[in-house]
């Protein structure tokens, strides 16, 4: 009973939600906004249970004395303190605000930045013409690159003027990165959104009817 | 020397990286920045709006994505003012708060709107996709409180605001997948006009909904809030950045031009 009951709440709720999307009654749209508003009292839990799971994570850390385990416990003075304040006096008091403008905005910016650093050190190292798919890989993103620069169309425009064909092929640059955007990115995206859309139907399908079972854990 | 330079240090790559940024960030230099057409369209359908009509501003970005994103909202929510187009702020993403908050607060004053009346900022609730339907019926079932826990009744610009229908254009400025959740959600069901400003790396991902018309227009990474500046007339750090931008741009270009001549060089030779 302890699997069966979860499998049967969710062959309800889903085959209702369903329907109620293809009939416009007042009832149907009821249910409808029922169901929202419990879901949204539901979802505010998924934080709890995420904060108990990592703070379950860090505690097994410490207890593991795994790999750098002493900077576990800097998530328990984060959490500690942002909650002591943003419960009581809400996000909008001044600590907390200071707290985020400066501490977690420039770490979090600063982490971010240092993605520059290993980009280019990454390209420098990868974008390497070893064949015909690594050739076209590094003429699209040396197109791409200098294409989203305003340094592209100038160096573009400044070599095409010393041509007869200065003023037809202007801004040449950033048109080639537009044209790669506009037709094989966007191709092979749709491709993408196709093939993802038509997994997530089948695998809904798959949870409503109750073949796929892994969102209830394991074990009984 | 060319095996040398084909394996170079990585640390001779990161000083070179922090050179671009440093020596054009103290010696600033504007180069010409052309306007794309995704640009375009969202700062023209902003501009042809009435005065007094109502468009939806969604930070759903953290300080990680501030550097391209900040520069974005500045300049749409300088457009809206000026021309008296309301603004609701809000956030579904829960660090997008404080940032959402101050800056617009930042650009009120700069243009003398005033919170309430030109421009309110209703926070972040949890549950993406519930908050973006529950708003297509009624905005205050989601929201009963500002960000400054004033009841959004007791707000008068949201007194004529219940739900999307009053909203002319939801512009959601995204470093993640929120964009999608807004398509899916907010134009699928409502038909509700979307434009999105997103970061570099996600760009690609939205021209699928720029060809279908379920996104009226981009404004892509550093570059298109540039160019959102330019097209407001109110350069900015944008313009500043992608002039940056540029020469790192061209380091790494470069770099990847070296390292592919040393790279052919040794391999005849080896040959």
């Amino acid at each position: 009973m302890k699997r069966q009951f979860p499998l049967i709440l969710c062959f309800v709720f889903g085959v209702v939600i369903l329907l109620t999307q293809f009939s416009p009654h007042s009832y149907s749209k009821g249910v409808y906004e029922e169901v929202l508003n419990w879901a949204r009292i539901i979802t505010p839990f998924a934080l709890i249970f995420s904060t108990i799971t990592l703070l379950q994570t860090h505690i097994t850390r410490i207890r593991r004395q795994t790999d750098h385990w002493q900077y576990s416990f800097l998530v328990f003075v984060g959490i500690f303190i942002m909650v002591i304040i943003g419960i009581p006096f809400g996000p909008q008091h001044p600590w907390f605000e200071w707290l985020f403008n400066n501490v977690q905005l420039p770490m979090d910016a600063t982490m971010f930045s240092l993605l520059a650093f290993f980009i280019a050190s990454a390209a420098y190292r990868a974008f390497r013409a070893r064949n015909v798919e690594a050739s076209l890989l590094l003429i699209t993103a040396v197109i791409v690159m200098l294409g989203n620069v305003p340094v592209g169309d100038l160096i573009w425009n400044t070599l095409i003027s010393l041509t007869p064909w200065g003023d037809t092929f202007a801004d040449g640059s950033s048109w080639m990165k537009q044209w790669i955007l506009d037709n094989p990115n966007l191709s092979a995206r749709r491709g993408i959104i196709l093939g993802v859309s038509l997994g997530v139907i089948s695998q809904s399908i798959r949870i409503i009817l109750g073949i796929e079972r892994s969102y209830l854990g394991g074990g009984d | 020397m060319l095996t040398k330079l084909v394996n170079m240090d990585r640390r001779i790559v990161f000083i070179l990286v922090a050179l671009a940024v440093i020596i054009p960030m103290l010696f600033p230099i504007s180069l010409p920045v052309s306007i794309s057409k995704p640009t375009e369209d969202l700062y023209n359908f902003i501009d042809e709006l009435e005065e007094g009509s109502a468009i939806m501003l969604v930070f759903d970005y953290g300080p990680s994505s501030l550097a391209e994103l900040n520069p974005m909202a500045k300049a749409i929510l300088k457009q809206c003012f000026e021309k008296n187009v309301k603004v609701v702020g809000l956030t579904l993403y829960a660090v997008g708060t404080t940032m959402g908050s101050d800056l617009m607060k930042e650009v009120a004053e700069e243009k003398n709107a005033v919170y309430g009346e030109d421009y309110v900022f209703l926070g972040f609730r949890p549950g993406i996709e519930l908050v973006i339907l529950g708003m297509g019926t009624d905005i205050a079932s989601i929201y009963e409180n500002d960000y400054y826990e004033t009841p959004i009744s007791e707000l008068p610009m949201m007194t004529d605001i219940k739900n999307y229908d009053q909203i002319e254009l939801v512009v959601d400025l995204s470093s993640g997948s929120l964009t999608d959740a807004w398509i899916t959600y907010a134009n699928g069901k409502f038909n509700q006009q979307i434009a999105a400003g997103v970061t570099g790396v996600i760009i690609s991902q939205m021209y699928p909904y720029l060809q279908t018309g379920q996104l009226i227009g981009l404004i892509s990474g550093i570059a298109g809030a540039a160019e959102y500046e330019n097209l407001i007339k109110a350069p900015a750090k944008g313009v500043l950045w992608i002039n940056i931008e540029s020469f790192v741009h061209l380091l790494i270009v470069l770099l990847v031009i070296i390292g592919n001549i040393a790279f052919f060089v040794r391999r005849t030779q080896e040959e």
